[in-house]
């Protein structure tokens, strides 16, 4: 028995019985935002501010009357209401796993909040976006904090409502309202996923909360109804952690305002997917099974293919895009290594909050100072310009590709050491993956911030005011020091144990293992390689064409010339076909009778006109259908 | 004997009267009249509502008047759970569409000043609906199958003329196609009232008296047909769906609401309490074809809207797919599916009406149904484009909106229901499911094409909600919201007129609500 999970006790009173006020607060905010319109324009963003904070504070207290209950009292269940009435009651679950998540979402949440208002601030629809990052923070909170899938699953849509609406946010751009519905529509074939694995949850156990599953399932049970339920739970991680197959639509969702990509399309909302595997790992993700190794292999391959994409934007959001796909099937491949990964896992999740959110944050500052220019061609030389935002992007660039001591050290550091353990082919692809990172990684900062200025004329790059340089100082210190904080002494992993669980053996965390060096080695390997093409030499201000690698990493693997020659054209075929069907099908099927009886296709316009004696006719060819269905199957 | 539903149904059609003597020239006194009309008859709803007790008698409010004695022909009213929750719908809508409805005889003009539809009667579109009012209440009201036929048949009338005499530019051919689908049904299902009354042999009309009347299983089928055919057209089900998309299109948009959101409705009411109960035996027979034939209509009907130019036809097409996931939870055979398809009747009315409604004061700015006329409406008028866009998401079934909650029910109700070895019916919800995904295209592609983009030229003159267009959409939104989360104070009404029905039928109920309260 490796994982010891705690139960679940009910809670009344105290903080945590007031957990809802952490997603009533923005839930408030957005809707005063919303109806009362125009009238909140002026202060507006404050309030959006204000509930943020709100919610981050009593995530605060909450967090810190968890611990003071014993271990293995630290999951808290709190009921709400009656949600549907004999199929699941609407509660919160408040356990190390959820605490973690909403203190991330609220904290990392309330600085992009913050940023923002910089940032936003000479946008015409200031207040609306306000109103937008304040409901997604209410339907991220629910996601993480419900104790069943049925409001999980309604947070989870709910952040899907509020990336589709802020992906379109400057919806005039064409582009950007197609990326939102793409998104969307994306999000929705994993939510299939989600619905029926729900389905079979309820029919197999007759109940959808995570307490009662908890009763009924005997933790490492594994069988074929186990299995269809976990890839189906996967399908719907897939769609929202943008891991393949669903990965098309994160990069598209660069569309939106930096400060979205900052907050759900890198900290918050793509690692859902995580999340919802993490959280079902128990019972449907047990170490060792077949769905665990799928979601393994799942991150695996999308840790390579984002970093593959990473390589050749020139785009830096769409960079940084391709870096968190990579850097969430890092998490993907911890979450599928059962306990021993899961801490790690959500550790790289969290300090992956922390320095992506810096990283985009970042790039936005870059963008204010550059005309919302988005082309790391056009770049060069910036940080004599910006020297904030050069040395917090710096930060947040050590961390990600792993420098020794920074956070994404210690946590993608863990998920390598497991994998390789567990998933030796898996593991050592990761470490290759670490080394692709260290080579776009480094090509982004030099060409952004080093060589030669490449930039227009009428650019005149600066620093952002404080209100955005504050917060990516403060995401910065997270990048720095967190990983070390929660790995050393596997302070996160027994924190998490009681809803979790944890491997039998702590790990050790060694300095100088063989997959750590390797690591190390490749990222140099990657980043010198950088330096020279893109450091050293002058890189050209117009894209190159490149070889047939680069153009395949271009276009995204060819993601989407894949799903609209199998899935947008035939479907574009079949519904042309079906509506073809729909007007000429049943009525037509009579008018052309009727016609043909008549012996002149001529007069088919008068008879579709002529149309008493024709829809008697069509209803009755309609009513025998039926009825011939009726009979030949009911066998009258 | 409760007087609560003869005045309830008393009451629109004095109004009818009241409104249809004024005299010539006051037209704005005939639009106050119909409105206080329709909120006294909501209020009356909501009082009555009140008294209902969920756990008493399955018929409430009961009443019932000698007719036509010789037959044994009563007018006999009372209402259980569903019947009331579908009667609180329509006095919900009558108001909602009178309001939104307020120039609709006037002679419609668009933003730039042409005139898409001419000046008409106002008195008697007016009176027209508070007719259908009547007819609607007395509908769901009706205990007596005599007196519920008669109901079902005449209304028909006033939808003909309101479609017919106040539609668009193909209105009569719309109106004639309606009522002769319609028609049709309702003489199938006269065959079959009557078959019932001789076979049961008990010289009675009433509802209560005939359940487990019919013994015969061939006899069963039969009789079965006959009612399901009609109910199939009026619901409407693949393949008899092909009236809906014109007269939806050709009705204005307050009488499309009440056709598409109540009159509809009638056909799965009808389903889910005559098709069942009398004839328990043929409803379990045909269960099988018949949720094949949803899954068609919910596929193909999402299929098929993708395709729509015409924003009307669109939201007609999403009624056929959705009509269709309330036919799959009335036949699945299970208290949780069969619950959430009597909720699903009740949201949609409330998500339909708030898109067909949308959708109106779009097409009245433009003067044209057709999605590609339209583009960048956010721009100009970004309280009707988000009102249109909340509409849309209740549409797709968005998690945290009302029709969620009832599409959730009757899928995984179906998925899970032990009816005929749950093979076949396991298979129908995972397809059904795959709606989920085409419900985002419909809905989204249409948002896309007619909300975002640059504005179009002929867009740029439209002027945002007034505040008579806001308080029509404004309570089908809180209604939409509200009920999303809070579904329990109409499932609290539903569930014990859903056990029943499934009792009668001879479902064991008690599996699915073990599992629930199990924990």
């Amino acid at each position: 028995m490796e994982s010891q999970i705690a139960e679940i006790a009910q809670h009344t009173g105290g903080v945590i019985g007031l957990s809802w006020l952490m997603i009533a607060f923005p839930l408030v905010g957005a809707f005063v935002l919303l109806v009362f319109g125009r009238f909140t324009n002026r202060w507006g963003h404050l309030l959006g501010v204000a509930m943020s904070l709100a919610s981050f504070a009593v995530a605060v207290l909450g967090f810190f009357e968890l611990i003071g209950f014993g271990e293995e009292e630290r999951r808290r269940a709190v009921h709400l209401y009656e949600f549907i009435p004999g199929m699941v009651d609407m509660g919160l679950l408040i356990d190390p796993l959820s605490i973690s998540f909403a203190l991330l979402i609220t904290g990392v949440g309330s600085l992009i909040h913050i940023y923002s208002i910089g940032y936003m601030s000479h946008d015409e629809h200031r207040r609306r976006f306000f109103a937008y990052l304040n409901l997604f923070v209410a339907a991220m909170l629910l996601l993480v904090l419900a104790d069943n899938y049925v409001g999980l699953f309604i947070g989870w849509e709910g952040v899907g409502l509020a990336s589709y609406l802020l992906i379109g946010f400057w919806q005039f751009k064409p582009s950007a309202a197609v990326a939102a519905k793409k998104a969307f529509v994306v999000n929705r074939v994993g939510d299939f996923g989600l619905l029926v694995g729900m389905f079979v949850i309820w029919t197999t156990f007759g109940t959808l909360t995570f307490q009662g599953l908890g009763e009924q399932i005997t933790p490492g049970t594994e069988n074929g109804t186990m299995l269809a339920i976990g890839l189906l739970l996967l399908l719907g991680a897939c769609g929202k952690s943008a891991q393949l197959p669903l990965q098309s639509w994160l990069l598209d969702a660069m569309e939106g305002p930096t400060p979205v990509s900052a907050l759900i399309h890198a900290a918050t909302m793509v690692t859902a997917g995580v999340y919802l595997v993490v959280r079902s790992g128990a019972f449907f993700f047990p170490e060792g099974s077949g769905a665990a190794l799928a979601v393994a292999v799942v991150g695996a391959a999308t840790l390579l293919a984002g970093a593959i994409i990473g390589c050749a934007k020139d785009d830096i959001k769409k960079g940084l895009a391709g870096s968190t796909m990579s850097q969430i099937g890092y998490m993907m491949l911890g979450a599928g290594l059962g306990p021993a990964g899961y801490a790690f896992a959500i550790g790289h999740l969290i300090t992956h909050g922390f320095f992506k959110a810096d990283l985009f944050l970042g790039a936005g500052s870059v963008m204010h100072g550059m005309n919302d220019e988005v082309d790391m061609r056009k770049y060069g030389g910036l940080r004599k310009f910006m020297p904030v935002t050069f040395a917090t992007f710096f930060i947040g660039y050590l961390a990600i590709i792993g420098f020794p001591l920074l956070s994404g050290y210690f946590t993608k550091d863990g998920i390598i050491e497991t994998a390789v353990h567990h998933q030796p082919i898996l593991g050592w692809l990761a470490v290759l993956g670490a080394g692709i990172t260290g080579f776009y990684m480094s090509r982004m900062v030099f060409m952004t911030f080093f060589g030669q200025k490449r930039w227009a004329d009428d650019a005149h790059p600066h620093e952002s005011p404080s209100v955005m340089t504050v917060p990516l100082m403060v995401l910065s210190l997270g990048a720095l020091g967190l990983g070390a904080y929660l790995v050393l002494s596997n302070r996160l992993m027994l924190f998490l144990a009681p809803a979790v669980g944890r491997p039998e053996e702590l790990p050790a965390f060694h300095f100088t293992s063989t997959p750590g060096l390797a690591t190390l080695a490749l990222v140099a390997v990657g980043a010198a390689f950088a330096w020279m093409r893109y450091g050293r030499a002058e890189v050209p201000s117009v894209q190159p064409r490149g070889s047939f690698l680069t153009t395949f990493a271009r276009r995204d693997l060819y993601g989407d010339a894949l799903n609209e020659s199998l899935f947008m054209r035939p479907g574009q075929w079949l519904t042309r076909i079906a509506v073809f069907f729909d007007n000429r099908g049943i009525d037509g099927l009579v008018n052309g009778l009727a016609a043909g009886i008549g012996g002149s296709s001529g007069r088919l316009r008068r008879i579709q006109t002529g149309f008493a004696r024709t829809y008697a006719l069509s209803i009755l060819i309609g009513a025998a259908l039926l009825t011939g269905a009726l009979l030949l199957v009911g066998n009258i | 004997m409760s007087p609560w539903l003869p005045i309830l149904m008393a009451v629109p059609v004095v109004g009818a009267i009241v409104v249809a003597l004024l005299p010539k020239g006051s037209d704005k006194l005939a639009k106050q009249v119909t409105l206080l009309v329709s909120l006294l008859v909501l209020v009356l709803t909501g009082v009555m509502a009140a008294g209902f007790k969920p756990s008493g008698e399955r018929f409430q409010f009961v009443a019932e008047y000698d007719w036509i004695p010789s037959f044994g022909v009563k007018f006999g009213v009372g209402v259980d759970g569903v019947a009331l929750v579908l009667i609180a719908l329509s006095a919900v809508l009558v108001p909602i569409v009178v309001l939104a409805s307020w120039h609709d005889a006037d002679g419609v003009k668009t933003a730039d000043g042409t005139l898409i539809t001419p000046k008409r009667s106002v008195k008697t579109y007016f009176s027209l609906l508070l007719v259908l009012e009547t007819m609607m209440i007395g509908v769901f009201a009706a205990t007596d199958i005599f007196l519920f036929y008669v109901f079902f048949e005449a209304m028909l009338i006033p939808m003909y003329f309101m479609i017919g005499s106040y539609g668009g530019a193909q209105r009569s051919y719309a109106a004639v196609k309606f009522l002769l689908y319609s028609l049709f049904g309702g003489l199938l299902m006269l065959v079959a009232v009557i078959g019932l009354y001789v076979v049961a042999g008990s010289k009675t009309f009433m509802f209560p008296e005939l359940v487990g009347a019919i013994q015969d299983p061939t006899m069963q089928k039969w009789l079965f047909g006959g009612f399901f055919i009609a109910f199939a057209i009026k619901a409407p089900l693949w393949p008899v769906h092909t009236w809906l998309p014109d007269a939806a299109a050709q009705a204005p948009a307050g009488a499309a609401v009440l056709l598409v959101g109540v009159l509809d409705k009638v056909g799965t009411f009808g389903m889910l309490r005559f098709c069942l109960e009398l004839f328990p035996d043929a409803a379990k027979t045909f269960t099988v074809p018949i949720v094949v034939l949803a899954v068609i209509s919910i596929i193909y009907g999402a299929i098929v809207a993708i395709g729509q130019t015409d924003m009307k036809r669109l939201i007609a097409y999403t009624s056929i797919s959705h009509f269709g996931f309330i036919v799959m939870g009335v036949f699945a055979m299970s208290s949780v599916a069969q619950s959430g398809a009597a909720l699903y009747m009740v949201n949609h009315g409330f998500a339909t009406g708030a898109l067909f409604l949308a959708a109106g004061f779009l097409i009245a700015r433009r003067g044209s149904p057709f999605i590609g006329d339209y583009g960048g409406v956010q721009k100009v008028a970004p309280v009707l484009a988000g009102f249109f866009l909340v509409a849309g998401l209740a549409g797709l079934s968005l998690p945290g909106l009302s029709s969620f909650v009832s599409e959730f029910m009757v899928m995984i109700g179906t998925y899970s229901s032990q009816a005929h070895g749950s093979g076949a019916l396991t298979a129908a919800a995972i397809v059904s499911a795959v709606a989920v995904i085409l419900a985002a295209v419909y809905i989204l592609w249409m948002v896309q094409r007619t909300l975002n983009g640059p504005t179009a030229e002929p867009v740029k003159p439209f002027k945002d909600l007034n505040a008579r267009e806001v308080w029509v959409l404004a309570p089908l939104v809180a209604l939409i919201i509200g009920f999303g989360f809070f579904p329990k104070p109409l499932l609290d009404v539903i569930n014990p007129s859903v056990q029943q029905t499934l009792t009668n039928v001879g479902v064991p109920t008690s599996t699915i609500a073990e599992k629930g309260t199990g924990q």
